[in-house]
């Protein structure tokens, strides 16, 4: 498998010494691999009314027609009715020839994983209520099938592959985790052989977030679960969801699922990632032929809400007004909408939403593998105007989410813009403002800056705006 | 037997049942085949969530109360289905041929001016939107071959229907029978299928964000 097969000077990359022929077939049977009812429904339903593009912010930002909804997903289309449809086999006694061709799928690389998140906005403008983001993830199967995705992608799904985690292999993670430990002077527990709880973890909390993981540790800590990290077992962010590797995809979520069984647990947390949640809360059910009954799969986020609502988590009121930024994928399509605003509410924060939020939000324009693949990055770039306008007009302090992806997304695009207002993780602000007997995070050393909390965006402009309510010092119990 | 008869007996019945027999095996395989996956413990209810996506959306979305492109394409939608449900069920003569032919209907025809003010509302909302077709530079780019034949094979049936209405010339009665079959035999392998199939995909979109709990 080489990157190098792929020529500078093409939109598209390529992956594995393929013969074309055996490229397009496996394309095709990727994507239809998982078709049933639903996505059939949806495939002969389409009226070509063009609305999909209205709600989409990919065309929304560029005006560029291409960038419609449903015709990102158009070769397949073709395709699946002359092979696959209703009437293929008619097709087939009238000599009609697949149409899918490698030159299409090239083409169509970049419509498939550089311009859609798989935010699902579209399905909302849709009359059809046809869902193509579930539609963009078949495409993205055969696409995957046929060795034809991003590099970059590529190389992340084989290291997530071959060492764990794209972050690194167990043996990382331990070192890491103890040098977290260290650094914040706050235990981590790790490997217990059993615990209530198998709490989770993004590879960029992992990387940058050292701060994070820290405050979430100690809300946990606060809240008294038996919990643990499980080097064997730590990565949420499922790559095999986002590559369209669906072997991979079901590894990974089965290994999480499989370990909290092992070490006793009844819940398993997902942390503030947005495909995690879409992969293990709502996808795990297919890998095992059933649903999982026997362990809750929660976000932190839910978590943390209901203990606010059961009166378990205080915070000290930071004050201030903060706008949310919805993740897709916890909200649109993840059922959490509500969870984040009592957060927020808990941290006495006048919540100024931004125009459009909750279900309806844009996207960050990150989701979906779009981060992970720099093609993208000036597509992604113009998309963002749209969120930087939606935040400028609300007038808010602060600049908040729950997604460790939306986070950095923002955060670049913060940087890449000059935008004067930075982006704050709504746990690292619950950590860093709750009212509890923990002892409190001891500084790191050696002048290090909280990692991930605080980064200043590159353009702020006022001292006073932008300013991180998680820099502060952590509250003390009342 | 006069062409017409022949139009208003053998190819009439082979035309209704092709049209049956290849909708029908079309839902069939589209709800009955293909792999059904294992669902997660539902945080909401599927049925009530395919209940709202079915009914919420006959309207725009709220986001797009305020854009033309989508009240256009509503107001053109409503007008040409409306109107041609209402050609379809209540004209005079659909009316006789229907009750003749497949089902004793159980009301009165429309009069004359409701027969010509269906038209224009059906007409204006097709022509627009087919228009619409060649001039919107999104809707020029997805729009398929099929969904200029669907529009121009619906387009002709109408106008041959109107040309008939006085019913004078058996001529142009059987030119509109003729192109009905037609249409009848071109509908299910079409995307004029979208008449049966538009609850199936809401239905299951809404299922799916019921079962999150959220909507769609
Ligand atoms: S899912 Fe989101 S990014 Fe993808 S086409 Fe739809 S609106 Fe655009
Ligand atoms: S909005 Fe729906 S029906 Fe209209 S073109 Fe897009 S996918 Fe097709």
């Amino acid at each position: 498998m080489t990157s190098d097969t792929t020529e500078k000077h093409r939109n598209f990359d390529k992956q594995r010494d393929l013969p074309d022929e055996v490229r397009v077939e496996n394309a095709m049977a990727g994507f239809i691999a998982e078709f049933g009812p639903r996505a059939q429904s949806w495939m002969n339903a389409c009226v070509r009314c063009g609305l999909c593009a209205e709600a989409c912010h990919f065309y929304l930002a560029t005006g560029e027609e291409k960038y419609t909804p449903i015709h990102k997903i158009k070769p397949f289309e073709d395709a699946y009715a002359l092979t696959h449809g209703p009437f293929s086999w008619l097709h087939g006694l009238l000599g009609r020839k697949p149409k899918l061709t490698i030159e299409e799928l090239e083409e169509w690389e970049e419509l498939i994983y550089d311009s859609c998140n798989m935010c699902g906005r579209c399905t909302l403008a849709c009359p059809m209520g046809i869902d193509i983001a579930s539609l963009v993830k078949d495409a993205r199967r055969g696409m995957y099938a046929a060795g034809l995705l991003p590099d970059r992608l590529a190389r992340i799904v084989r290291n997530a592959e071959k060492q764990h985690s794209p972050f690194g292999s167990p043996e990382d993670f331990r070192k890491t985790i103890k040098e977290i430990e260290k650094e914040y002077g706050i235990p981590l527990p790790l490997d217990k052989p059993k615990a209530d709880v198998l709490m989770t973890i993004t590879p960029e909390a992992l990387e940058n977030r050292h701060f994070g993981v820290a405050s979430m540790a100690r809300v946990l800590h606060h809240l008294g679960y038996d919990w643990t990290f499980c080097s064997d077992a730590f990565e949420a962010t499922n790559f095999g969801y986002l590559s369209g590797n669906m072997e991979l995809q079901g590894a990974l979520t089965v290994r999480l699922i499989d370990k909290a069984r092992e070490i006793g647990a009844s819940m398993l947390i997902v942390p503030e990632c947005g495909h995690a949640w879409g992969a293990t809360r709502w996808e795990a059910a297919k890998w095992y032929g059933a649903p999982v009954d026997d362990i809750k799969i929660r976000h932190i986020v839910e978590v943390l809400a209901d203990a606010v609502e059961d009166g378990k988590l205080e915070c000290r009121p930071v004050g201030e007004s903060a706008t949310f930024h919805d993740p897709c994928q916890q909200i649109r399509r993840g059922g959490l909408e509500e969870k984040p605003r009592i957060l927020m509410r808990a941290l006495g924060m006048e919540l100024r939403e931004m125009d459009p939020h909750g279900l309806d939000a844009f996207c960050c324009g990150g989701g979906g593998g779009v981060l992970a693949n720099e093609r993208a990055g000036p597509l992604r770039l113009k998309a963002f105007e749209l969120k930087k306008r939606a935040v400028e007009e609300t007038g808010a302090d602060h600049f908040v989410t729950s997604c460790n992806i939306c986070e950095m997304t923002l955060g670049r695009d913060i940087e890449a813009t000059g935008f004067g207002k930075q982006i704050e993780s709504l746990i690292d602000l619950i950590g860093a403002n709750m009212i509890t007997d923990q002892p409190p995070l001891k500084a790191p050393g050696s002048g290090a800056k909280p990692k991930g909390v605080g980064k200043r965006a590159a353009g702020a402009k006022k001292a006073g705006k932008g300013r991180s309510a998680a820099r502060r010092k952590p509250a003390a119990k009342k | 037997m006069t062409l017409l008869e022949l139009l208003e007996g053998p190819l009439w019945i082979a035309s209704a049942s092709i049209f049956v027999a290849f909708a029908a095996f079309r839902l069939i395989v589209i709800l009955f085949t293909g792999r059904r996956e294992a669902e997660a413990r539902p945080a909401g209810s599927p049925f009530l969530g395919a209940l709202r996506t079915i009914l919420g959306h006959f309207l725009p979305w709220r986001r797009l109360l305020g854009n033309g492109k989508a009240w256009f394409v509503t107001i053109a939608g409503y007008s040409f289905h409306i109107g041609l449900f209402v050609l379809l069920l209540f004209a005079a003569p659909h009316v006789e041929f229907i009750r003749e032919k497949i089902v004793n209907l159980p009301w009165d025809p429309i009069p004359r001016w409701g027969f010509i003010l269906s038209a224009q509302f059906a007409f204006a909302g097709l022509i627009t939107l087919w228009l619409r077709r060649f001039v919107d530079p999104v809707v020029r780019l997805i729009s398929r071959p099929d969904d200029h034949v669907a529009a121009g094979l619906t387009f002709i049936v109408m106008l041959t229907g109107c040309m008939a209405l006085g019913e004078q010339s058996a001529f142009l009665r059987g030119l509109h029978l003729g192109l009905v079959e037609l249409w009848l035999i071109y509908f299910p392998f079409s995307s004029l299928m979208h008449t049966f199939t538009w609850p199936f995909s809401r239905g299951f979109t809404g299922a799916m964000a019921g079962r999150r709990g959220t909507r769609a």
